[in-house]
């Protein structure tokens, strides 16, 4: 029998879309293939040991010798700070959100409400909210102003993710140690043993959006072409090195900006793989 | 046995109290912002300062529509191009993709979504500015490609709700592969489909540096979308802190990051609440 013309019609259809989804995914694809490729082979040629061994020297921003160490510098130490500081607050709270209170209480289902806005606002607002508080306590640019207001921007993201793994542990695991005599206290020390790989994970999630923030950190961490030594100095950070250095009208310090960006996005991207590899080996004896 | 039980206590008393202050957080923002804008809604009112475009801060005329109806271009813009984009490639990797293709893709997705604002900008600058000039557009642009991850991922955690006994039903009834997806897959994950795009929006809504850097910031409304324009979240990273001397300059800014935060934090309550209940759904 030979397709009526309704079916062609169908068979047409199906195919044309299979070929719009094909496209997309193409689109998606090669955007990521021409972010990487702009950026590597426009900073390719001023990227050197100098740029990531030495802070700026003397007529850095009109194009003389130096690197970008403090940037470097500035921005491991936020997102360090800023990782450590939101541990102790997120674990904390996922403990207690998981081992502590009942799963279906209002104020659990509250704050996971809570944390999942916070995820959304954008780091803009932070960042206002930060340089305000500072304002009100009489605080200059700091290291630690932007330690605390980038601690603000990734709490909700740590909380999130863990909260996703300590979730999905076993409820037989629970009940295992409880039935053993075991307090919350010693349960939730099981709970979040089991859960380590998906906590390293969302450390390591948590540490490439402090390190890669520019709005959270541009009013409160300040700018210095020093390394800080101590928390009450400014600190510079690598996106700002950039966001600042392209703005230069001259060439050869927007190449510095480019070569700036490769190095962002080699510390970001292999913090994410080594982020995807520590979770597979960590959960190699998984059942 | 004591001992055992104190710790017990005071570690159940000690975390309540950390959550709470987490949570707490959004109070504090919200009320902070709120305490500092409000000097500037005691002189001028709010219908005037939404839908006003003379921005003047010298004379103390603060209009936010040329910033407002920059940031609804741009965000509107990012949208349309990135949500049919991502909706056919969320399907394709969800229905169609062959495992071991989506075994790289979704990894590559997710590395996509880890690269930081600052990078898009400057790949913006680099390859959107030469094609499209500093407008709307590049920023349109810049955007899509910012929320596509979002919007992937969203996506396929709503597709994966939609049980397969419903496609499979619709398959032995003699549709096609695509007639399936559009009558049982989209149709069942309508709701889950406007509640990604409203997190997308205010994603793109509060999106600050990587829009910054190519939208050329002008603030007239713009009547295309190759003219300039100036969003909310560029006005306040470009003045914030340097403006403090102007009377109520920076009331206004907080005003413009409270605005932002209303919006944002309704937004995502509400496409979250949506979430949740369509992963809680069963037939």
């Amino acid at each position: 029998m030979p397709a009526t013309y309704h079916t062609r019609k169908r068979r047409l259809e199906a195919r044309v879309f299979r070929v719009l989804m094909l496209a997309s995914v193409l689109v998606i694809a090669a955007s990521l293939g021409a972010i990487l490729w702009s950026i590597v082979s426009k900073g390719i040629r001023s990227l050197n040991w100098e740029m990531i061994t030495q802070v700026p020297g003397g007529g850095f921003y009109i194009g003389k010798g130096g690197g970008i160490l403090n940037a470097i510098l500035g921005s491991l130490y936020i997102s360090l700070g800023s990782v450590v500081l939101g541990l102790g607050i997120s674990v904390p709270a996922v403990l207690y959100l998981n081992a502590y209170s009942r799963q279906k209480t209002w104020f659990a289902g509250l704050a996971r409400l809570v944390f999942d806005v916070l995820f959304g606002i954008p780091s803009i607002v932070y960042g206002a909210f930060g340089f305000t508080v500072m304002v009100v306590l009489g605080l200059k640019t700091s290291l630690l102003a932007g330690i605390v207001t980038v601690t603000l921007m990734i709490v909700p993201i740590l909380a999130r993710a863990m909260d996703e793994v300590v979730r999905l542990a076993p409820p037989e695991l629970s009940d295992a140690t409880y039935s053993l005599g075991a307090t919350r206290w010693e349960t939730a020390q099981v709970l979040l043993r089991q859960s380590l790989p998906g906590i390293l994970t969302a450390i390591l999630l948590a540490f490439g959006r402090a390190i890669g923030d520019a709005a959270t950190v541009l009013f409160t961490a300040g700018y210095t072409d020093s390394v800080p030594t101590s928390l009450n100095q400014p600190a510079a950070t690598l996106p700002l090195a950039i966001f600042f250095q392209l703005s230069s009208p001259m060439a050869a310090v927007q190449n510095r900006a480019y070569a700036a960006a490769i190095i962002l996005t080699v510390i970001v991207l292999a913090i994410s793989l080594t982020g995807k590899f520590l979770q597979q080996w960590l959960s190699r004896h998984r059942i | 046995m004591t001992w055992r039980r104190w710790k017990d206590k005071a570690s159940g008393g000690l975390f309540a109290l950390l959550t709470a202050v987490a949570v707490l957080i959004v109070v504090l923002i919200g009320g902070g912002l709120w305490w500092k804008a409000r000097p500037i809604t005691r002189t001028h009112s709010i219908g005037q300062l939404l839908f006003s475009s003379t921005w003047n801060p010298f004379d103390g005329r603060f209009g936010f529509w040329g910033y407002i109806a920059g940031s609804l271009t741009v965000t509107g813009l990012a949208i349309v191009i990135a949500l049919p984009v991502s909706v056919l490639a969320a399907v394709y990797l969800s229905e169609f993709a062959p495992v071991r293709l989506r075994k790289w893709l979704l990894p590559f997705i997710d590395l996509l979504s880890g690269i930081p604002p600052i990078i898009y900008g400057v790949w913006g600058v680099l390859t959107v500015v030469p094609v499209a000039g500093y407008t709307a557009l590049s920023g349109g642009v810049v955007l899509a490609v910012m929320i596509f991850p979002l919007l992937i991922s969203i996506l396929l955690d709503v597709f994966r709700t939609v049980p397969e006994g419903l496609k499979d039903a619709s398959l032995s009834l003699g549709a096609n592969d695509w007639e399936t997806v559009r009558k049982v897959l989209l149709a069942k994950s309508k709701s889950g489909i406007l509640a990604a795009t409203i997190l997308a929006v205010s994603r793109a809504l509060g999106e600050t540096i990587a829009v910054l850097m190519v939208c050329g910031n002008v603030a007239t409304p713009p009547h295309s979308l190759l003219d300039p324009v100036y969003p909310l979240p560029a006005l306040i990273a470009n003045n914030y802190g340097d403006m403090l001397s102007i009377p109520l300059y920076d009331s206004a800014l907080m005003l413009a990051a409270l605005v932002l935060f209303g919006i944002i934090f309704v937004f995502n309550a509400i496409s979250r609440l949506v979430l949740h209940r369509l992963e809680r759904r069963n037939y």
